[in-house]
């Protein structure tokens, strides 16, 4: 008897019962608040424009979860200025590129070039931004042990965020709105906001695009060769320092692009726009699995709707006030559940212990 | 040789107990505390406003009312005054902060902040822990002037967020009309106050609250919260008393959530600035804005405008410049009240009693108005204007 006790894992107890308690308050908000009628009484477009408004927020996360998890895939390290990739390519695109074209009648005139153009710019300032990081930050410290990177990236955040506040000022600039994409769409009989589903179209061509870049070009085999193992990659004849900067200009080059879809929605940007969407998008990537393509654009998914969709669904439902200001605190806890629960990710492989 | 030696000795005692009494020696009697200020040196003042991020031209605004209100004064009991400008980041990190490295100078006399009620709550149990004081020139939330909850160095000369908040309610159904409005806040002191004595008004004068939501202060995304709010209602009068990134947000999205097309848009002090009109752009047209009237009509102001449009090419870009230039002055006031001046002009400031002095300030005629204290720190003499924007600009159109 008394040995049977000694087997007890108390530590599994507690997390059993952490779960538990999870599921039970997440499953009696969300049945007060749809079969009791706590909290505002929604009507099903309601639902659904949460449910748009989560999966075009949702779809922002995967493009920036994107970056974090190439770059982990190769280096095994978080990347936490990827956030400030973001920003620099799309305040500065948005500073020279879409506020003259929009002033000159360009960009009104023809919108998709107009946001082309602007795209390509904001990708390519990402992408030098994020070049420089790399040669100048992170491969002297190729070799160096994890943590040092990974605290000289968070360095390197701070750097770009005042480096660019110094630059361009710390006002909010606003993003020009195109005249096209005012007003809604009805898809299906629902009314989507043209901005979102604009959004929601260009991440998923971005996604496909990506996934096709990895899996089937020369240097997205080169990519993977190199996250597999850098020493035999090395030996195959493959440039490993060129194609770490390729993984990081390719993460960048996404960054930027979301970054111009989000000044799109949200039309302002600042220089501290890529802290939240970055930590957000890092989460994403624990999320679906960190290191896999589909697990960053699931894990993005899942946040944007979680965040969009929590607060009404089970936080009104448990009757907490002034729900939707704390989405974050759902972001957060399902991260964490995910570290305790499910390290992996949710699609993410068991990684041999030599790259966990 | 004995005797030379002591005669010298003598000598020396004698020249020192001379210097002893010959400058007369000021005692520090006061119970927290002084600052001696000794001659040639400055007079130390420091601010504690925003002048990074989003809020900037609200702080430093303020900050350049200060400045001027101590150009304008000259030397003061002989010593120039000098300005040590800290920033409270409109957050409470930057409030601790920016007052804990106030208060670890034992030459700054006082402080002029914060710029936010965020920023205030913690900077003002520092500043009165530590026994110094401060006088804020836009802290609006009423927590701060709360019989329970205010700290003894704790002075402001804006206006209590009780007045504004129901100035907006009155505006909002007499002028307007309108019977069903939804209060939006982000959980700040000032933001949450506000929003509150709105709702509170806006019942007691017989219109219904529909919804009362708040939204973190750095959300991106506001159409998730919107859409409970036109679910509740939907509200004819949308009031969102926040700062600038969420304020322009919600000023944009409101229009494209299902419900609340054409629903009256209205904010308070803390977005009335040209950045908030640039980043919001032509959705922002039409709106109203509640904060202090700056029609003051008086002859310094005046004279005030022309200083600052002079010193830095521009016009005032926030409403709280004339509140820092007479919080300055009521500093400086009380400083030349109750220093303590020795002969070779060595100052000695008893920290009580300036804030004694402080706290005493009665009648006294600044830009703002009659300055006259409560025992809680409300020192304003309240004037709330609401402008609407018209072509880009804040037009006052009430009263």
């Amino acid at each position: 008897m008394s040995q049977r006790f000694k087997n007890i894992d108390y530590i599994g107890i507690v997390l059993w019962l952490f779960r538990a308690a999870i599921v039970v308050i997440v499953v009696w908000g969300t049945v007060s608040k749809l079969f009791l009628g706590q909290g505002n009484a929604y009507t099903a477009t309601d639902w659904i424009d949460f449910l748009v408004a989560g999966l075009a927020q949702g779809s922002l996360y995967a493009l920036i979860a994107l970056g974090y998890t190439l770059v982990y895939g190769v280096l095994f390290m978080i990347n936490f200025a990827h956030g400030e990739f973001l920003m620099s390519g799309t305040m500065t695109a948005t500073i020279f590129v879409a506020l003259p074209l929009s002033a000159s009648g360009f960009l009104d005139a023809n919108p998709i070039l107009g946001m082309l153009i602007i795209m390509v710019v904001a990708m390519l300032v990402s992408v030098g931004v994020a070049l420089l990081t790399e040669r100048v930050a992170y491969r002297p410290l190729r070799r160096a042990p994890r943590l040092v990177p990974l605290i000289t990236a968070i360095g390197a955040s701070f750097f770009w965020q005042y480096f660019f506040r110094g630059l361009y000022g710390s006002a909010l600039v606003p993003f020009p709105e195109l005249e096209v994409l005012k007003g809604e769409w009805a898809v299906f009989g629902i009314a989507v906001l043209k901005t979102r589903a604009v959004v929601m179209v260009a991440s998923v061509i971005m996604l496909i695009g990506l996934y096709v870049f990895i899996m089937r070009t020369k240097t997205g085999t080169a990519i993977r060769a190199v996250a597999e193992d850098k020493d035999i990659a090395a030996l195959m004849g493959i440039d490993v320092d060129r194609t770490i900067s390729i993984t990081f200009a390719t993460g960048a080059a996404m960054a930027g692009a979301a970054g111009i879809l989000y000044g799109m929605v949200f039309r302002q940007v600042h220089f501290f726009m890529g802290f939240v969407p970055g930590i957000k998008a890092f989460t994403a990537a624990v999320l679906g699995g960190i290191g896999s393509i589909p697990g960053a654009a699931l894990g993005g998914l899942f946040l944007g709707l979680f965040e969009s969709v929590g607060p009404p669904l089970f936080l009104e439902g448990l009757g907490i006030p002034g729900a939707h200001q704390l989405k974050d605190v759902i972001a957060f806890t399902m991260l964490v559940l995910v570290l305790i629960f499910r390290p992996q990710g949710i699609v993410g492989e068991r990684l041999a212990e030599k790259k966990a | 040789m004995k005797r030379t030696i002591f005669l010298v000795l003598i000598a020396i005692f004698v020249v020192m107990g001379l210097a002893a009494c010959g400058g007369q020696k000021l005692e520090c009697t006061d119970p927290i505390g002084c600052v001696e200020v000794a001659p040639d040196e400055p007079i130390l003042l420091a601010s504690s406003l925003v002048i990074s991020g989003p809020n900037t031209e609200l702080g430093l605004d303020s900050q350049y009312g200060v400045e001027i209100a101590i150009d304008f004064r000259g030397d003061v009991l002989g010593h120039p005054v000098e300005l040590q400008p800290e920033d409270d980041g409109c957050n409470a990190e930057g409030g601790q902060t920016s007052a804990t490295k106030i208060v670890s100078n034992p030459q700054i006399v006082a402080m002029i902040g914060t710029s936010c009620s965020g920023a205030g709550v913690p900077a003002a149990k520092i500043i009165s822990d530590n026994g110094y004081v401060m006088v804020s020139p836009s802290n609006t939330a009423p927590s701060l002037t709360d019989p329970e909850l205010h700290e003894a160095g704790y002075l402001r000369t804006a206006h209590n967020d009780k007045v504004q908040g129901r100035a907006m309610a009155e505006f909002a159904i007499n002028e307007l009309g309108v019977t069903k409005a939804a209060a939006i806040h982000d959980g700040d002191p000032y933001t949450e106050g506000l929003a509150s004595v709105f709702s509170e008004a806006f019942q007691e004068l017989g219109g219904e609250i529909v919804a009362f939501e708040a939204i973190d202060a750095n959300a991106d995304d506001v159409i998730a919260p919107l859409t409970t709010i036109a679910a509740a209602g939907p509200p004819e009068f949308l009031y969102y008393p926040v700062f600038i990134p969420l304020g322009s947000l919600i000023t944009k999205q409101a229009q494209d959530v299902e419900g609340l097309d054409g629903v009256i848009l209205a904010a308070a002090d803390g977005v009335q600035s040209p950045s908030f009109l640039e980043a919001a752009g032509d959705a922002a047209e039409g709106m109203y804005v509640s904060g202090p009237d700056l029609g003051f009509g008086n002859e310094i102001y005046d004279k005030f405008l022309t200083a600052y449009q002079e010193k830095y090419g521009t016009e005032p870009t926030a409403p709280f410049h004339a509140h820092a230039f007479d919080a300055t002055n009521m500093v400086l006031d009380a400083i030349e009240k109750v220093a303590q001046q020795a002969d070779d002009g060595t100052l000695l400031i008893g920290r009580q009693a300036l804030r004694d002095a402080l706290f005493a300030t009665s009648g006294m005629e600044g830009i703002t108005g009659t300055i006259t204290c409560d025992e809680y720190g409300d020192c304003a003499d309240p004037k709330i204007a609401v402008s609407q924007v018209q072509g880009g600009e804040f037009v006052p159109i009430w009263p």
